[in-house]
């Protein structure tokens, strides 16, 4: 599987895109920005249907509790905001008012990740997964591409509950093919291999894909997975991957604690105990700088991925 | 000014003996759950009474109901007074009387804060406060998509008119014109800690809410006829002025218990059995 990393695309932009497309086949679809429809592209649909988009100013919570109020007029709300804010500066609104009534209210954060970029750790969202994955009756999503993007949408519209949606300021390329379905329930395995296993979502998937590339020149066969849904985790095809490799790397542009990594390991360390490794934002804040340094500078790029997987595996081996 | 709709008689004396069945419930329901927050449920008896007996266009049936979209809403965003709302639902014939001893039990579709998906007349689940005027700026707008002609209406504490998101709600409501959203603020002048105006003040509310684009009204808000004149009058004042109406219900904590009244240690304590005796004595009258 090879990925062109020259082409690459936006999520948000996928994103306004199906959100208006959907607004044309339904009318119960509302939208509701607090002053970011501009960043978040929900500005598509309300240049569309200014009537059912609503701006909410300088005010997540209110943005969230709105939407919760809508939501029982049989309305289906979309509410967009940076991750740092839908999900830190609302989250006793998103859990009390949305989740534990169930109400049918999708959360598209956009901005996850330290690759906000120059903005810094003040808007750099490391924590938005692990505090969305903790609310009971919330499903988690982190799209890697535009195709997948479009699909996650597709799915939280057609959903009858809460959802939050994880998509990235950078644009990625498409390592998902036209004819992708997205399965809540399901991961793909990208890439099959035996030596070791490589989970990601969001934008470090390519990243990992590229990984595996690299260490099929020193004879090492990485399974690439791609999990989308951090929650509820697909423990089926973990386990198998699992009990097949016996060496399981998570790779995130998150904190290590509470996201996808957090997800895997609860999951193995209960039905298959294996040797695991997480890497992502390594229990610290972000700061400023362009979106590639950051990647860098955090060990979120293919080259660092190489030596942690070579370090993994040498483990597994010596044991 | 249209003239002010009145009461009659009548129906003032059937709504008060309602209203001391309410007191007497919510004692009992506190006192057995041995928890609950007595002096905030006494404050807004006649109030939330009066919204459902007199103004609002409601069915007990629920969704059951056929013309239940069509349904005026009530959202009790201090949802620590949930035992005035189960026991004025009770008393709508929501649900069986008997089932209000259940209150805060383990199983029980009382909860302790109202909880949505539970009891019928429970339209979102409250209880951190400060979010459900936005709520309710949600189904205003939600109704008004659906070009209903039904009002929304919203009970909030005075001390939780402290949380911010209260204010990026009022802002909302104004902006959006909400001329068919009607909040009443329970201005019982106590929350846990003493006297609002000692712990963070709030006066002047009722410049506050006209600066925020509210059309204001204040009244006694244990005074059912000035109630039910005050909501039917806001019905049309939104509707006149394009804009969200704001009650400021002037009422006394732990209202028609003597030695509840005006007392905030009585938020959040239930009575022993000899005081809810004493209590009950004292409502029956």
């Amino acid at each position: 599987m090879v990925i062109n990393k020259a082409i690459k695309k936006s999520l948000r932009v996928a994103y306004g895109e199906t959100l208006t497309e959907l607004g044309k086949k339904d009318e119960n679809i509302v939208v509701i920005d607090s002053d970011l429809s501009c960043s978040t592209q929900t500005q598509m649909f309300a240049k569309e249907f200014p009537d059912r988009f609503f701006n909410t100013g300088v005010a997540e919570q209110d943005a969230v509790c709105l939407a919760a109020g809508l939501s029982t007029c049989g309305k289906i709300p979309f509410v967009s905001t940076f991750a740092i804010f839908a999900s830190g500066r609302a989250w006793d609104q998103v859990r009390n008012s949305v989740a534990h009534p169930k109400f049918n209210v999708n959360f598209v954060a956009t901005h996850g990740g330290v690759t906000v970029g120059e903005d810094g750790a003040s808007h750099q969202s490391v924590e938005d997964i692990s505090l969305m994955r903790s609310i009971p009756h919330m499903i988690v999503i982190v799209p890697s591409d535009s195709i997948e993007t479009r699909e996650a949408i597709k799915f939280a519209y057609e959903y009858n509950g809460p959802v939050y949606v994880r998509l990235s300021r950078s644009n990625t390329p498409d390592v998902n093919g036209s004819d992708y379905k997205f399965e809540l329930n399901k991961s793909k395995v990208l890439i099959e291999g035996t030596d070791v296993t490589m989970i990601s979502n969001g934008e470090t998937l390519c990243e990992a894909l590229e990984c595996a590339q690299m260490l099929k020149k020193v004879n090492i066969n990485a399974e690439v997975i791609s999990m989308p849904v951090v929650k509820p985790v697909d423990k089926e095809t973990l386990i198998k991957s699992a009990a097949k490799t016996g060496a399981v790397l998570t790779l995130e542009n998150h904190s290590v604690v509470g996201g996808l990594g957090s997800a895997v390991c609860e999951c193995l360390s209960e039905n298959h105990p294996c040797i695991t490794k997480r890497i992502g934002v390594n229990d610290e804040f972000g700061q400023s700088g362009k979106a590639e340094e950051l990647l860098v500078k955090y060990g979120l790029t293919a080259d660092k991925f190489y030596d942690e997987v070579l370090t993994l595996v040498e483990k597994k081996n010596s044991k | 000014m249209t003239e002010q709709k009145r009461l009659s008689e009548e129906e003032l004396k059937n709504l008060e003996e309602v209203a001391k069945k309410i007191r007497e419930n919510i004692l009992i329901m506190i006192n057995t759950a041995k928890s609950g927050h007595t002096g905030g449920s006494l404050s807004p008896v006649e109030v939330i009474l009066t919204l459902y007996a007199k103004c609002m266009t409601h069915y007990k049936d629920w969704h059951n109901s056929p013309e239940w979209g069509n349904r005026d809403r009530f959202i009790l965003s201090k949802g620590h007074a949930s035992a005035t709302l189960y026991a004025t639902l009770a008393q709508m014939g929501y649900f069986d009387e008997h089932e209000l001893l259940t209150f805060r039990k383990l199983g029980s579709r009382l909860q302790g804060h109202p909880t949505f998906g539970l009891l019928p007349g429970i339209e979102v689940s409250t209880g951190s406060l400060g979010q459900g005027l936005s709520m309710a700026n949600g189904i205003a707008l939600g109704l008004k998509l659906d070009k209903k002609e039904n009002y929304v209406f919203v009970l909030l504490g005075d001390g939780e008119i402290q949380e911010g998101q209260v204010w990026e709600a009022a802002m909302t409501s104004a902006h959006y014109k909400m001329d068919n959203l009607i909040a009443v603020i329970d201005r019982n002048r106590l929350q846990i800690d003493g006297d609002t105006e000692q712990v963070k003040s709030l006066d002047p509310l009722d410049k506050k809410w006209e600066s925020f684009g509210w059309q204001v009204l204040e009244i006694d808000g244990h005074n059912l006829q000035e109630i039910y004149g005050a909501i039917e009058h806001a019905k049309e004042l939104g509707k006149q002025k394009s804009a969200p109406v704001m009650i400021i219900a002037n009422t006394i904590k732990g209202k028609g218990v003597t030695f509840t009244e005006n007392q905030a240690s009585w938020h959040g304590k239930p009575m022993n059995d000899e005081e809810l005796q004493k209590a009950l004595q004292e409502i029956r009258g």
